[in-house]
């Protein structure tokens, strides 16, 4: 399957910056999962840019741009064709043991409640058949958001709503994962979501859980269960943060306003 | 616990029993008039509050500004003794260099089973943001300050490895400055190794270590927090002994993964930052996203080796207590032999066994929370209730990984200038131990902490804690490094934290 990407960032702010300093995390690797064609970045003012790899072993540009600035506009443009055995990670950088992803951060902590829900959803049985389970529970517990652009909010703060976004219920997963003593990250990419082409205002996110003798599983709960076939896994790391396609700082006045439009269609399959 | 402490200078038999080496110390001790003493102790008094060596007490409402008080009596190490903890000192950090060169790397060391990698993976000061990076030489604790603690004529311990941001330095600078222009005879009476060059190491240290492809006359600053920070004077002090820009997160900014100082001229590219800001705070791009004293990019600038940073992000799982315990294997896994300079016997309580020993000999332990800090967390067993004691004994037996036990140590003392009159106080003894491309070098001195109180074990400046200015005799004559090097094989103790 081939899938072409499009997806538009703008920042407005409300007075000049003098500079603005981002790290972004929006350059798909290949792995056996996936094969990067093309994939191109744009940015509509004077910036320079620096690529280097993360911790996790993400690839990252650095984007640096002299003021003053009343816009930047980032632009991810690409082709990326996808095996057809996307559950199962393979031939991913992987700098750090799975035994890493046990931690939590502040962002994907689980509270009682939480802790209380994975464990009842969870039960008893191999691993694999309890992760499923929590993502059952998750996915049917929220009403989900799927056209929410906002940012990803920390997974007890979203367990206590009735409605989550995607990247909402990703950051859940991974905390309830852990609670069962599981590795898991949260990952953020793209996907079709089984249409020909969609529209969103956000990228989407889903989970990695590790079990032992299969490696790093794919699951959203979004859908509910194991991904399609039409995910492009850009950013995996212990949290929503670390997997953000933008970190950015400013040097300036003012407030910011962020728009994001993200597109994703078919180009039709290979062969 | 009944024989008294052993004094630095009197050893076990009181005050007419120190050695040949110290009798001259000793006889100024016996000869000054008290009175003279105190008369000095003002003088330097007034002298470190006109420099403004001041640091704030956190949580006192009039957060008053106090001087740290020195003690006019300094401790004394002999030439060969000193000698013999230098080895100690240079093979231990070789090792936490060679430690953090290999966990943020290769991961030999848990390949090969010496460390339990759970303490690795889940530890919050393994920084996954440094991973796959490798500053130039390998080098990562350019500055350590190595907590000791004394117990007899040769049994010196290990406390804490700081690997991070150790700071005294100024200290041990100033008061040896004190002390040349309040007690000159004693520089006449004595031949003490001079600490003065601890500047030019620092900058000769920093200089070795730029970038590779660095330039030949490489621009060095250190970064600090700003003047609210309670060690902006060392920070100053310094900068200033060196004679290199002192610079707030403000002063720097990253351009296309380069680092720049701004000045009244324009952009000067900076290659060595010793920065005395916490990791936490050096990045908001990259650590805690809040951070104001950051510099956003530095630490693209420095995984691309643009910039060298000191000491190094990610340090902190060196000088863990969780790490602390297993020092011995450590050091015995990179440097290949026994360790020289002994941890303090330490219990962890996850192993079942030293678990029933800690829980058997509760009041004469220390206990510790592995990730606690400050105090907090600490069970003091010799002093404790008995209601402290039970409430331990069940958090014991509930979360044991969580805990770590030690004995508690009679420190040495150093007779000390008192409202009675001289009298031994207990010391503890922080040297700076500097590495470079060329190696590791241990300056003759340091910063000695004093508990002023009668009987007290606490050190810290926040709870009542002087200085004093640390002398290391010079040797008589200066003998070949090979006979010396012979005399001085295995004269530490070795002792291991297993329980």
């Amino acid at each position: 399957m081939r899938i072409e990407v499009e997806h538009h960032s703008r920042y407005r702010f409300t007075e000049p910056q003098a500079r603005v300093v981002q790290l972004l995390r929006m350059f798909p690797d290949d792995t056996d999962n996936q094969t990067v064609v093309a994939w191109r970045i744009d940015v509509d003012c004077d910036a320079r840019l620096r690529e280097s790899r993360d911790g996790y072993g993400n690839l990252t540009r650095m984007l640096y741009a002299e003021g003053p600035l009343e816009t930047i506009g980032i632009t991810i443009s690409g082709e990326v064709l996808l095996s057809d055995n996307p559950r199962r990670l393979e031939g991913a950088d992987e700098p750090l043991p799975p035994a890493f992803y046990l931690r939590t951060t502040p962002l994907s902590a689980a509270d009682a409640a939480m802790t209380a829900f994975a464990q009842e959803a969870a039960g008893s049985g191999d691993d694999q058949v309890r992760t499923a389970r929590i993502v059952e529970a998750l996915h049917g517990r929220f009403t989900i958001e799927r056209r929410r652009g906002d940012g990803v909010l920390p997974a007890a703060e979203a367990f206590a709503g009735e409605r989550a976004s995607p990247r909402d219920l990703a950051q859940m997963l991974v905390a309830c994962v852990r609670v069962i003593g599981l590795p898991a990250r949260y990952v953020s990419g793209y996907s079709l979501g089984g249409c020909a082409r969609r529209e969103r205002p956000a990228p989407h996110g889903w989970a990695e859980v590790y079990l032992d003798g299969q490696g790093w599983q794919m699951l959203d709960p979004t859908v509910g269960g194991a991904p399609g076939l039409d995910y492009v896994r850009v950013a995996a790391a212990l949290d929503s943060a670390g997997a953000a396609p933008i970190s950015g700082t400013r040097i300036g006045h003012g407030d910011e306003e962020l728009d994001v439009d993200v597109a994703v269609g078919l180009l039709g399959r290979e062969r | 616990m009944k024989r008294a402490a052993f004094d630095e200078i009197w050893g076990h038999g009181g005050p007419q029993a120190s050695g040949p080496e110290l009798e001259a110390l000793a006889r100024w001790m016996r000869e000054t008039p008290e009175r003279e003493l105190g008369r000095r102790l003002q003088s330097a008094e007034a002298t470190f509050r006109q420099l403004g060596i001041t640091f704030a007490v956190y949580g006192e409402t009039e957060a008053a500004e106090r001087i740290i008080p020195f003690d006019v009596v300094p401790r004394a190490f002999l030439a060969d003794e000193w000698e013999r903890l230098s080895r100690g000192l240079i093979q231990r950090v070789e090792a936490i260099n060679a430690f953090l060169n290999d966990i943020y790397g290769e991961r030999r060391i848990l390949k090969e089973n010496i460390l339990p990698p759970e303490l690795i993976w889940g530890n919050p000061q393994f920084r996954s943001e440094v991973v796959g990076i490798r500053p130039p030489h390998d080098v990562w604790a350019h500055i350590c300050g190595i907590d000791l603690v004394r117990t007899g004529p040769d049994e010196f311990w290990v406390l804490e490895d700081n690997a991070r941001t150790p700071s005294g330095v100024s200290y041990m600078l100033e008061n040896r400055e004190a002390m040349i222009r309040l007690c000159p005879e004693l520089f006449r009476q004595m031949r003490i190794a001079p600490v003065d060059s601890y500047p030019d190491l620092l900058l000769e240290t920093m200089r070795s270590v730029s970038p590779n492809g660095c330039v030949r006359n490489p621009v060095c600053v250190v970064l600090t927090p700003g003047h609210f920070n309670s060690a902006y004077y060392e920070h100053s002090f310094l900068a200033d002994s060196m004679g290199i820009e002192l610079v707030e997160a403000a002063d720097l900014l990253v351009d296309d993964d380069v680092v720049y100082m701004q000045t009244i001229a324009g952009r000067v590219k900076v290659d060595v930052i010793y920065r005395r800001i916490d990791d936490d705070f050096l990045d908001p791009l990259v650590f805690r996203p809040d951070s104001m004293l950051g510099v956003p990019g530095i630490m693209a600038a420095y995984r691309a080796g643009n910039v060298t940073l000191i000491n190094a992000p990610g340090n902190g799982i060196a000088d863990d207590k969780a790490i602390y315990s297993y020092m011995p294997e450590i050091v015995r896994f990179y440097s290949g032999g026994e360790p020289l300079l002994p941890n303090v016997e330490t219990w962890r309580c996850r192993e079942p066994q030293a678990l029933k020993y800690v829980l058997d000999n509760l009041d004469q332990l220390v206990v510790k929370l592995v990730d606690g800090s400050g105090g907090y967390g600490m069970l003091v067993g010799p002093t404790a209730s008995r209601a402290e004691i039970e409430a331990f004994r069940a958090a014991l037996v509930a979360e044991p990984h969580r805990y770590i036990a030690q004995p508690t140590l009679a420190l040495s003392t150093v007779p000390t200038m008192t409202d009675k009159g001289l009298s031994p106080r207990h010391v503890d003894f922080r040297p700076f131990v500097l590495t470079g491309s060329g190696g590791v070098k241990v300056v003759p001195g340091g910063l000695t902490r004093v508990a002023l109180r009668e009987g007290s074990l606490v050190v810290n400046s926040s709870q009542g804690g002087g200085t004093k200015d640390s002398f290391v005799l010079l040797p008589d004559t200066p003998a070949p490094a090979g006979s010396k090097q012979q005399q001085s094989q295995g004269g530490m103790p070795q002792t291991q934290g297993e329980g």
